[in-house]
């Protein structure tokens, strides 16, 4: 039995609707891992129109070799290959533990030109036994097959030297197929451990 | 009564079934000032959960209007009593004041820290007219943990009452320097009291 208040679906099918609209899909745990992959229909995983707006979070990535680079990338064949074209800019603010060096910059290092490369989050990590990065990145609408693919991301790492580095990424995965699926890593080495989380975003 | 659908209880007691999904970002406190000193989430202490419970938290500070105008800052307790977690952080501003004379982007040194326990800022000059007040995010990342330094990072919007007034942003990030569980966060004014505004601290599952 449904329950409808004023013409809206309360509660039926034994849930209840409306209680949230920020949702846990998948977490995955780092390992001494080489990669960990979120690909739709694979591990429960979901990624494809049942949301508009997809959340990622990184929660204390570690990086097993230092200086390594972490990184993301899309896939539009379900995980055989992570190299879609991607534009895309990056920006950070960045401050010694000695107080030196406080600044805001472009890297035009970090961010791509139609390139089908790892888009970095996080540079030059340190692999300390306290250090790690954390932060977030927001996937828009990955299913649309009319528009290219938004992404917005700011992560904050201990960089190797000491520095704390406010890393902002943004760009899109410019083609007209469907992402379905997203892969990190670092550039060298393994995700020594950490985890990270997939959320969907309702739209009603 | 209970609410029964397709054999699942939905409701019963006053509450919640356990078992119901309620969505993933749950609000865990909501602090408003009254002329306070201070607005300060402790774990442990009427309702707040800061632990072990969630990887994530959010701050969403609404409004915060003060007393008189002053630096709106933050800091985090590692185990004792006091808002004293070593810190370093950087701290970024844009700008554009109303008449349009000013406008930019600029690293402030001032505003950031290095190996410090003193107060994070998050508002510079933070605006006292009536209708002057500043509302942003803080996010903290897994601060249970005893592993690895704890990170944060947020973004404030505010009115800044100096300098030719306008809208003005705050945009740091950082973490605290500890492996030492992060289990409080302190919000104030460097100066004057929080005459107004709400502070909510949510939990991310």
């Amino acid at each position: 039995m449904a329950v409808i208040s004023n013409g809206t679906t309360l509660a039926d099918a034994g849930a209840m609707s409306g209680l949230g609209s920020l949702t846990l899909i998948k977490t995955l745990t780092a390992s001494s891992s080489g990669t960990l992959s979120f690909v739709h229909g694979s591990a429960s995983v979901v990624l494809d129109s049942t949301y508009p707006v997809y959340l990622f979070k990184f929660l204390n990535v570690h990086a097993a070799t230092d200086t390594a680079n972490f990184t993301f990338n899309g896939s539009i064949d379900s995980g055989s290959n992570y190299n879609v074209h991607k534009t895309s800019s990056y920006f950070y603010a960045s401050h010694e533990e000695g107080g030196s060096n406080g600044q805001v910059s472009y890297n035009t290092n970090n961010d791509l030109a139609q390139g089908t490369g790892f888009q970095i989050i996080n540079e030059e990590c340190a692999n300390d036994g306290d250090a790690s990065g954390s932060g977030e990145m927001y996937l828009f609408s990955p299913s649309s097959t009319t528009f290219l693919k938004h992404f917005i991301g700011r992560a904050n790492n201990y960089h190797r030297a000491n520095i704390t580095n406010d890393n902002n990424f943004s760009g899109y995965f410019n083609t007209t197929s469907a992402i379905d699926a997203i892969q990190f890593k670092f550039s060298s080495g393994n995700i020594g451990s950490g985890i990270i989380k997939l959320y969907g975003i309702k739209d009603s | 009564m209970g609410l029964i659908s397709n054999g699942t209880t939905l409701l019963d007691a006053g509450s919640l079934d356990g078992g119901v999904a309620t969505g993933d970002m749950i609000l865990i406190k909501t602090l408003a000032a009254s002329n306070s000193s201070a607005l300060s989430f402790v774990h442990g202490t009427s309702s707040v959960v800061l632990d072990g419970t969630y990887k994530e938290y959010l701050f969403k500070y609404i409004n915060i209007h003060p007393t008189e105008v002053a630096q709106l800052v933050i800091n985090f307790r590692d185990g004792g009593s006091n808002f004293d977690a070593t810190k370093t952080s950087t701290a970024y501003n844009p700008y554009h004041v109303e008449d349009d004379t000013a406008a930019g982007l600029i690293y402030r040194e001032a505003w950031d820290l290095a190996q410090s326990t003193g107060d994070q800022i998050i508002a510079q000059e933070l605006g006292a007219a009536a209708d002057e007040s500043g509302s942003g995010y803080l996010h903290l990342f897994n601060p249970a943990d005893t592993t690895f330094v704890t990170h944060f990072m947020g973004h404030t919007a505010y009115y800044q009452q100096l300098g030719g007034g306008g809208p003005f942003g705050v945009i740091y990030a950082g973490y605290c320097n500890t492996t030492t569980a992060i289990d409080g966060v302190t919000f104030k004014m460097s100066a004057g009291n929080l005459s107004t505004g709400t502070i909510k601290l949510y939990g991310i599952k």
